[in-house]
Parts: C-alpha cells; sequence; structure tokens
C-alpha cells in the first residue's frame, strides 16, 4: 500500500505503541508536523518551550516507562538545542529516539537557513544516526531505529530526514506490521535485534563466579545502573538476600534496590555512605551489576576495592576492563545473568562481616527542627509526605546527592537524574516526561536556584499540559556544590559562584500561572509542600537554605574511597 | 585473575570490516581521536565481499588502549568485524610514491639504480625529474627514502598500511552474526 511518507513515519511510531511525542516545530519539519495534525487522536504531541525541555521529556518519559522516548525537533538550532539532552540520554543509557529534518537535497551542504550537520554533531552522542535522503528508506531506518535504541544497551538514535523526504506528494510502499511478518524485511530487524541485544550467560562464568561467592567471606555488592535500565530488581534482591552482603547503589542504581532494605548501605562513592566506602575498602569480593566505575565511584581506580576479585556483570563488553580491571566479568542482561546465578545459589551468611560493616551507618533520626530551614529538614518532610510511588526527577548538585543518600527509592525509574552527563536543567524536562507517561503518579522536581533557571521556562508547559509537578527549589542563593569545592579546596575565593539575583521564584511560579510557596524554616516548608501537592495542577516552593550547607560526607576525586574529605 | 596487559606503545594495526555506508569512515576514526590519538595511517578500500569495506587503521598506542577502542569499534552500527594485528602475527604492506629532481643524466642513472636494488619501478620520468613507486614493507620503504635524501626529493605520497594475518586464518572468522 502506498501512502505518504510522512504518514509512513507516523505509523511507524503507531507500530511501535508510541502515544506521545514531545518536540518542537520549525521550517523544516513542517510537513512531519501537518501530518501530525491529521494523527492528533492518536499521537499526543507535548510542545515545550525549548527543544531542550523536549529531549529531556522525552528521556524522562524512557526512563520512568521503560519505554522508548521520543523527540521531534526541526533543523539548525533546533536539531543543535537538543544536542544536550542526547548526550545526557547517551550516558545515561536511555533509549529515545530523535527526529529531526533537514533542509532539502539541493539545499543540502550549501549552508542553507537553518542547516546543521546533525548527524555529524550527533554521531559521538548517540547509539547510531542516520540521515534519511530516499524516501523508501522510511520504513525501515524507522523501525531499525528503535531495535537500536532499545536493545542490548539502550541508548538515543537520531534519524535527520531531508525535507523533501517528507513532501506530501512524497508516496512510499508501507505494509503494516503482520503482513510484513510474512515478507523479507522483518527477518532482518530480528536479524538486528539478535545482534545489538547481550549475549546468554555463560554457564561457565556463572560457575565461576559462584566459586568465588563460595570462597568469599566478606562479599559486598554494587546496584548500577543496569539493574534500573534492566527493570532486573527482583532479580536483584533475590541475589543479594542469597549473598547475605552489603549492598551500595550508585546514582544510576537508585530504586534498583529498596533504600530501606536491611542489607542497604545506601550510596558508595564521591559522596557514598561510610558503610558503603568502607565495604568497598575492606571487602574481598565485590560484585558490580551494572556498573561502569566512573570516576565518581571508583575516585581512585588504583586502589578501588584493594582487597578484593572484582566481578562485573555489564551488557556492554566495551565495559569491561575499561575503568577497573576485573577478576571475572559476565557480559549479559542483569536480569538474565541474575536469574541464572540465583537458580543455582546457595544461601550465604555473612553475619560478622555484615555487623561490622552495619555498624557505620548512621542512626535513622529526625533533623533537628527549629532555626533556619536545612536540607534534612526538607528531606525529612519530603519523606514523611510524598506518597510512596512518588517518581523524583532532580537536577545536579548538592541538592541531587542529598536526594539520593536520603530518599528511599523502592523501584527502577523511580529516580530520574543525570548521572553520567550532569545536566543542570535536566530535572523539569524529566518530570514533565514521567508525570505524561503516569499521570495519576505523583511526580517531584528537586532543583537548585542555579538548576532551576537553566531551564524554568518549562513551567509553560507544566501549566499547559496541566502536569501537577510539584518543584522543590533548594535555594541557597549559590551555585552550592561548586562552592563546596571553593570552600573546601579552593581556599574560600568564590568565584562566580554566588547567585544574588532574580527571579524570585513565588512570583516566577505564578507569573507561569502556577502556585508558588516559600519557606525559610522547617515548619512553612511542611505546610508549603503539603499546600504544593494538595491543590491542583503544578507548584513550586522556594525553600530558602543557608549558602554553606554542604554535603557529607565527601571523597575529593582522585583520592581512595575511604579518604573523607568531610564526614 | 586480573588480566594483564602490556603497558609499552606499541604498533598496532586495527582491521575493520564495515558495511559501505556514509559516515562510517568518521565514526570509526573519532574513537582515535576521542581518545587524543594520532592515526598513523588509514586506508579503506573494498573486500572480496559486496558492499564491504576494509578499514586498516595503524596506530602507536598501549594494548589496553587498542584493546578498548577495538571494543568500542565493535559497538558501532556498520562495524562487521575488529581484528587488532601486531606486527608479530602479520604481514604488512605499502606503496609509496617518490618524486625526485634530477640534475644531469648520472644523477638519473644513480637514483634508477638505488630503485632497482630496492626493486622500485620508474614510473614516470622527464628531463628534470623522476618518480619512482615502491611497493613493500613500510621499513623496506623507508630504508628507500633514506638512501634517497641524499638527492633532491620532491614529493612522497604513501598509501598508508595494508595488513592481513599470517596463515589460513581470516579477519571473516571474527564476522558477527549477520544473517
Amino acid at each position: 500500500m502506498k501512502i505518504r511518507s510522512t504518514q509512513a513515519i507516523l505509523e511507524c511510531l503507531l507500530e511501535q505503541g508510541v502515544d506521545t511525542v514531545f518536540g518542537y516545530p520549525g521550517g523544516t519539519i513542517l510537513n512531519l508536523y501537518d501530518e501530525l495534525y491529521r494523527y492528533r487522536d492518536r499521537i499526543r504531541h507535548i510542545l515545550t518551550s525549548h527543544e531542550q525541555g523536549a529531549s529531556h521529556a522525552a528521556d524522562g518519559y524512557a526512563r520512568a516507562t521503560g519505554k522508548v522516548g521520543v523527540c521531534f525537533a526541526t533543523s539548525g538550532p533546533g536539531a543543535t538545542n537538543l544536542t544536550t539532552g542526547i548526550a545526557t540520554a547517551h550516558l545515561d543509557s536511555s533509549p529515545v529516539v530523535f527526529i529531526t529534518c533537514n533542509v532539502t537535497e539541493n539545499l543540502l551542504g550549501k549552508d542553507a537557513f537553518q542547516e546543521v550537520d546533525i548527524t555529524g554533531i550527533a554521531m559521538p552522542i548517540t547509539k547510531a544516526t542516520f540521515l534519511v535522503r530516499d524516501p523508501e528508506e522510511i520504513v525501515p531506518v524507522m523501525r531499525q531505529a528503535f531495535v537500536i535504541a532499545a536493545s542490548g544497551r539502550p541508548g538515543p538514535v537520531l534519524i535527520d530526514f531531508l525535507k523533501n523526504v517528507t513532501a506530501p506528494s512524497q508516496m512510499v510502499e508501507y505494509a503494516p506490521v503482520p503482513a510484513i511478518l510474512q515478507g523479507d524485511r522483518l527477518p532482518e530487524i530480528r536479524a538486528l535485534r539478535r545482534r545489538l541485544s547481550a549475549p546468554q550467560p555463560d554457564e561457565d562464568d556463572i560457575s565461576r563466579l559462584l566459586e568465588l561467592i563460595q570462597q568469599s567471606e566478606r562479599p559486598f555488592l554494587l546496584c548500577g545502573g543496569g539493574v534500573v535500565r534492566g527493570r532486573a530488581s527482583a532479580e536483584f534482591l533475590a541475589f543479594a538476600e542469597k549473598l547475605d552482603a552489603p549492598v551500595a547503589i550508585t546514582v544510576m542504581g537508585g530504586g534498583g534496590i529498596a533504600g530501606d532494605h536491611p542489607l542497604s548501605t545506601g550510596m558508595i562513592g564521591m559522596h557514598g555512605s561510610h558503610a558503603s566506602n568502607t565495604a568497598c575498602a575492606e571487602c574481598d569480593l565485590l560484585i558490580a551489576v551494572g556498573c561502569r566505575f566512573s570516576d565518581r565511584i571508583a575516585t581512585d581506580a588504583a586502589t578501588f576495592a584493594q582487597q578484593a576479585k572484582i566481578a562485573q556483570i555489564d551488557i556492554d563488553q566495551s565495559e569491561i576492563d575499561k575503568n577497573i580491571l576485573t577478576d571475572l566479568h559476565i557480559v549479559g542482561d542483569a536480569k538474565a545473568v541474575l536469574f541464572a546465578l540465583n537458580a543455582r545459589m546457595e544461601q550465604m551468611n555473612h553475619t560478622a562481616w555484615k555487623e561490622k560493616i552495619f555498624a557505620l551507618r548512621p542512626a535513622e533520626e529526625a533533623a533537628p527542627s527549629g532555626g533556619n530551614l536545612t536540607p534534612a529538614q526538607i528531606m525529612d518532610t519530603i519523606n514523611r509526605l510524598a506518597p510512596d510511588t512518588t517518581i523524583f526527577s532532580t537536577d545536579v548538585g548538592q541538592h541531587q546527592m542529598w536526594a539520593i543518600q536520603s530518599i528511599h527509592f523502592h523501584y527502577p525509574g523511580q529516580l530520574l537524574t543525570s548521572g553520567g552527563f550532569g545536566t543542570m536543567g535536566f530535572g523539569l524536562g524529566a518530570a514533565i516526561g514521567a508525570q505524561a507517561g503516569f499521570p495519576e503518579r505523583r511526580v517531584l522536581h528537586l532543583t537548585g536556584d542555579g538548576c532551576f533557571r537553566m531551564n524554568c521556562n518549562e513551567l509553560a508547559t507544566v501549566e499547559h499540559y496541566h502536569f501537577p509537578v510539584v518543584t522543590v527549589v533548594f535555594n541557597n542563593g549559590c551555585l552550592g556544590m561548586v562552592r563546596q569545592w571553593q570552600n573546601l579546596i579552593y581556599g574560600k575565593r568564590f568565584s562566580e559562584t554566588t547567585l544574588d539575583r532574580g527571579p524570585d521564584f513565588v512570583k516566577l511560579a505564578e507569573a507561569y500561572g502556577l502556585r508558588g510557596y516559600r519557606a525559610t524554616t522547617a515548619g512553612e516548608f511542611e505546610a508549603a509542600f503539603r499546600a504544593a501537592l494538595d491543590g491542583n495542577g503544578g507548584a513550586v516552593v522556594d525553600a530558602v537554605l543557608n549558602m554553606d550547607e554542604m554535603v557529607r560526607p565527601m571523597v575529593a576525586g582522585g583520592s581512595p574511597v575511604t579518604d573523607f574529605l568531610l564526614d | 585473575m586480573k588480566k594483564q596487559f602490556d603497558a609499552s606503545r606499541k604498533r598496532y594495526t586495527l582491521c575493520i570490516l564495515v558495511q559501505d555506508m556514509p559516515g562510517v569512515l568518521s565514526q570509526v576514526a573519532r574513537l582515535f581521536s576521542r581518545k587524543g590519538y594520532n592515526i598513523e595511517s588509514i586506508v579503506s578500500g573494498a573486500t572480496d565481499r559486496p558492499h564491504i569495506t576494509r578499514i586498516s587503521i595503524e596506530v602507536m598506542a598501549d594494548e589496553m588502549m587498542i584493546e578498548q577502542i577495538a571494543a568500542q569499534c565493535r559497538k558501532l552500527l556498520p562495524v562487521l568485524a575488529v581484528k587488532v594485528l601486531d606486527s608479530e602475527g602479520s604481514i604488512h604492506r605499502e606503496i609509496a610514491l617518490i618524486k625526485v629532481r634530477t640534475e644531469d643524466r648520472d644523477g638519473r642513472e644513480e637514483i634508477i639504480q638505488i630503485a632497482n636494488i630496492f626493486r622500485a619501478k620508474i614510473i614516470d620520468i622527464c628531463r628534470d625529474s623522476l618518480t619512482i613507486a615502491v611497493f613493500g614493507t613500510p621499513v623496506k620503504n623507508d630504508a628507500l627514502i633514506d638512501t634517497l635524501a641524499d638527492f633532491s626529493v620532491l614529493e612522497i605520497a604513501k598509501s598508508g598500511t595494508l595488513a592481513m594475518e599470517r596463515g589460513a586464518d581470516t579477519i571473516y572468522q571474527a564476522l558477527q552474526d549477520m544473517d
């Protein structure tokens, strides 16, 4: 059957079960938006304020739902505005298909209006890029893109259609999926998926790891982003309980194991807990699942888990022996590997070792009340009042670390945070994406005043679509994490980190048609937060903090994980 | 046991089979530039299989780095097979074209004699210059170029190094499942 090329693009989205896309129109992508108008009852388009916001929203949607996110933008600046979002998705292995349109064939390479080589720009920050010059390539490329984004280690894919390819007169052959099943095209897609998917775990490797576990007296388990992306939390929990060992999370691993599980020791690394970092230094076997030992985890690669045999389970062969040399590795999907391990694993018992490590966990006590508002009081209030299923999105910096240290995440996709790329301004877009995916769930956006200023324009999106996203601004009037480094390492020379300027976040919220609240004490914060949750639509709570609040503990980059600069 | 990597910088050739499509050469090349590595030579050309191109990249690297680049290379969609060849287990050949100024007949004769010793060919000649084509290992070609340093060399072009494993093994054995 022959249909318009733009119809084929949207039919391919429907094939994949896509019902929501995020984006921003423009000159070259007009044809696609014109077609979208005809499909508006089947595909909901969320129009953001800026392409970057759309990119983070599609990413947040993907992280929260586990489905592939979709984002549209026009050529030139529309496309380059996506790049921070593409890189954010790439570093955190989030499956998003970005669709841009470029100038027409006869203008390509002539520095035409709003022309940019976006496939070239996006090459290092995607799993694949496609420049589609032939309408007949549309259908196979669209199908491949979704397979590539979702298979193996997930990640972003960018498709750039030339404008002439999307012209209303362009008709292309399209066969819906069921018909194609008998054709010769789908086998190609199947083969692609097989090639990109993780191999089945090697039984000999499983045996070797079980042997190491048998020999170990002080095992330590690390829950990385692979557990979250692979939705392997049930298998991970069963494994952790059989291993009977302390379990730490990485930033990306939040939600991989319940934060209040008895085995949980919290975050590891630069702002890791004493329990996690000490367990890392003293264990005799470190098992890392879906973790690439970034420099924020292995702050000093040479001394990292020095006494331990290191076993790495990862879906991506190229992560093996990249940052940390391993004694054993199993390449495979976290869920499949853990399932295979659990099937053959005996119940272990490491009471003495656990007690030693757990003794380092701070007692869970309420933050001291009174005085000026503190981060601990904010976190306490959020932990008490936010529903259990709340999805949290964060920006980057102190508030991000406080959130991951204090909030007990319970399921994969509950924490949306830019761990790898550290993108300030990620949170609000991500919250919008999550809310679009889960209209019934509470979505909280935690941010700092520096981060919030970057992309607060998306409050317009929150308001327009009646997303009840509640933003909590940890407003300390400075770039808190950078100031913390300046405080500790740069002789208190606060170079360009003081944000003694507008806007008034309460008035800003109101200007966007949202509710705004300000809090300077714990009591005020609780009242404001309750009101924000209870009312209709989105809200902003401006939580005013002291400038010199610090994230504790802290290990300086390049130091062993137990060399705490701050306790 | 943790894997032991040879930390010394050596000359490696990465042989890569790719699907013949736009952008693939830059996709592969950027993996080197990203690590701050200078590519010594790069050759791209057809193979005995349709739509499959072989890229050979020569680089000075340590073992861990070359293994990492190879692993990242295997992740690229158009990449079908990757082999890391070191100088011991493989054969290497390149072509060099060398244009030399010839002042007089004697000088010309001497250059032709040197070319003959290296089994090089004179492929262009005129009154005041001649061009030599030499095919051989990079070491042999460099030896010829060194010898010609006594003369006035006007221009040199090298093809870059092609490499292949010794023996009956082929790169096709590393082909990923593509059916």
